[in-house]
């Protein structure tokens, strides 16, 4: 068995941002990787996907997106170079090919089982990513053998999917998009909308992702949130970065073609209902939206001179059918594939320390997890709103690492 | 925004002690088997399609829980549809059971958001054909098509303000939920 300090479990932005933050603390740590570098990037993503953030807010530990074009959006190839190119820039001490097994909780510390060897170690570090497996609502479990039931994780572009409709259930950044790219291929799509986040890509001029990054939104600090375990919930901005920069919202949608449907409320026999909500659900976002516009107005009359910013506006409401459809015969509708696009949570499959609640989520402090010398990161909202974006893993990883070391210096003493 | 609320909370009184149901939520998501319950109510057919509804004790908190006093519900129709008209017609109760609980929600919600109620009122509507109940065209469902839902509401907000109370408020409402959702139902019979 090979002893370290502090096993990192994976080597994406929050190991590698982990990483840098404890060699500066000269604690000697691995990164154990079940793939390669980015892994989760390179191989669980759907071939157009580009980041949410403009690349400029692409950041790590004394490392930033240096290119031409600041306000474009990566796509995965990009993302991998950068994230690859950091865990070079900073000699990260990574194990690739390294599948974590098992972590059990020893004295004074962790045994980290993996399929090439065993770690002991004092402390470890989940950083192994908030979308390992998708969330598929049980009400899939009525969904006929005839129709092809499909995850984002395995959706990689239209043309793998059958000639025909598409329900698509979820209608955050990722239902949206697959539902724009797969309406766009032929496939008329049905969008199942539920609780749903909606924002402009830009406004008064500025990126979206640039005004919650000016106005303090992203800094938010988990303690200062007013019900922090319901913000880890809200479900992803609908957001898609294209070199457009166009907004994607039900209305886009809606022009596009695209059937907007409530929330799946029941499926028996490739029936389906959906839900009456769905001019609330509408309500509740276009609401929302208006109090983030309104803070950036705010922000802008106290911060800014007159004209700095383009004037003020607001965006049609979500348009909802007078009479919105509440049922469907999926196979009567031609729907030949559903996505569930419903949401991800992270896979703790191998943890063997008592830190889950009873809904599988880890019980943590800010990434402190509730057992001594056990850390996770990248988690949504975790300790600021930025969290769960490359750009919150360096201060994320920075308060850790402290923490950590100061564990350390206290079972030491 | 919160700050306002912390501010403010103190003067608004709506009526609504939310700090023992922010109490009780904290409480029930430690115990989620103290959050089970289970409501009942009895209906005795009294004659015609007058029908008298007694609701007295239900579940929860682990126990059963005795209100000490019945309440009573009564239903009837409408003359034309050959009956008495003793009481609301049992639909129009499940318009004021929505419109009981949005209008309860609302004014929970606005005490939690510091926001002072001054009046609140909901009106409701439900469009049914009744060549469903009626058996005419089988295509035609028994219950309601759309439900309208108008709420006036004179509160020290504005008016974004005022439509997230009623927004929140749906949202939140089981009501709602049971209306706007399917639910299993089991009958049986001795």
């Amino acid at each position: 068995m090979k002893y370290v300090t502090t096993v990192i479990i994976g080597a994406g932005q929050s190991g590698l941002a982990m990483s840098r933050h404890l060699a500066d603390r000269s604690i000697d740590h691995v990164l154990l990787e079940r793939g390669e570098v980015a892994n989760s990037w390179r191989k669980e993503r759907w071939d157009s996907l580009r980041l949410l953030t403009p690349n400029w807010q692409s950041r790590l530990p004394g490392y930033a997106y240096d290119g031409n074009d600041p306000d474009g959006y990566m796509d995965m190839p990009e993302v991998i170079r950068f994230i690859q190119g950091y865990a070079e820039a900073i000699s990260a001490p990574i194990y690739t090919g390294t599948r974590v097994i098992s972590v059990l909780q020893i004295e004074n510390g962790y045994r980290v089982a993996t399929d090439r060897g065993e770690w002991r170690c004092e402390t470890v570090v989940l950083a192994s990513g908030a979308c390992n497996v998708a969330s598929v609502p049980k009400a899939a479990e009525g969904l006929p053998p005839a129709i092809a039931s499909l995850t984002p994780m395995d959706y990689r572009n239209p043309s793998q999917l059958d000639d025909g409709g598409v329900m698509v259930v979820g209608a955050s950044a990722t239902g949206v998009q697959l539902a724009k790219e797969i309406h766009a291929s032929g496939r008329p799509v049905t969008l199942s909308v539920g609780e749903h986040v909606r924002v402009p890509r830009l406004y008064r001029g500025r990126d979206i992702k640039w005004w919650m990054d000016a106005i303090g939104i992203m800094d938010m600090h988990y303690t200062e949130a007013d019900d922090v375990r319901r913000a880890r919930r809200v479900p992803s901005l609908q957001l898609v970065g294209t070199p457009e920069r166009a907004t994607l919202d039900l209305n886009a949608l809606r022009a596009q073609g695209v059937r907007i449907v409530g929330r799946l409320a029941g499926m028996c026999e490739g029936k389906v209902q959906f839900s009456g909500s769905l001019a609330n659900q509408c309500t509740l976002a276009d609401l929302k939206m208006n109090r983030l516009l309104d803070g950036i107005d705010e922000w802008i009359a106290e911060n800014a001179g007159n004209g700095e910013f383009e004037p003020a506006h607001r965006f049609r409401r979500t348009f909802v059918d007078a009479e919105p459809r509440l049922g469907m015969d999926l196979a009567a509708a031609g729907i030949k594939t559903v996505i569930w696009a419903t949401g991800y949570r992270p896979d703790y499959s191998w943890l063997h320390v008592p830190v889950l609640d009873r809904k599988g989520r880890i019980r943590h402090d800010g990434g402190v997890v509730d057992a001594p010398g056990l850390y996770v990161m990248g988690l949504p909202f975790l300790r600021r709103r930025k969290s769960s974006f490359i750009v919150g893993a360096d201060e994320d990883g920075r308060d850790l690492a402290e923490h950590l070391s100061a564990t350390l210096h206290r079972s030491a003493a | 925004m919160t700050q306002t609320t912390n501010q403010t909370a103190a003067e608004v009184n709506n009526g609504v002690n939310v700090e023992a149901l922010l109490g009780a939520r904290e409480a029930l998501d430690a115990a989620p088997e103290a959050a089970q319950f289970k409501w009942r109510t009895t209906c005795e057919w009294v004659n015609g399609t007058h029908c008298k509804s007694t609701v007295s004790g239900f579940f929860g908190l682990g126990e059963e829980q005795s209100r000490g006093k019945d309440f009573t519900i009564e239903a009837d129709h409408p003359e034309v549809f050959a009956a008495e008209d003793n009481a609301a017609t049992p639909v129009e109760i499940v318009l004021s059971g929505l419109a009981s609980c949005l209008t309860a929600g609302v004014a929970a919600v606005a005490q939690h958001r510091g926001i002072q109620l001054h009046s609140v009122t909901a009106t409701i509507e439900g469009d049914m054909d009744l060549q469903g109940i009626l058996g005419i065209d089988d295509e035609v469902r028994n219950g309601f098509g759309n439900i309208r839902v108008h709420f006036d509401i004179d509160a020290d907000a504005d008016e974004d303000d005022m439509k997230a109370l009623v927004a929140q408020s749906q949202k939140r409402s089981a009501v709602f939920d049971i209306v706007t959702n399917p639910t299993n139902v089991f009958v049986s019979v001795n």
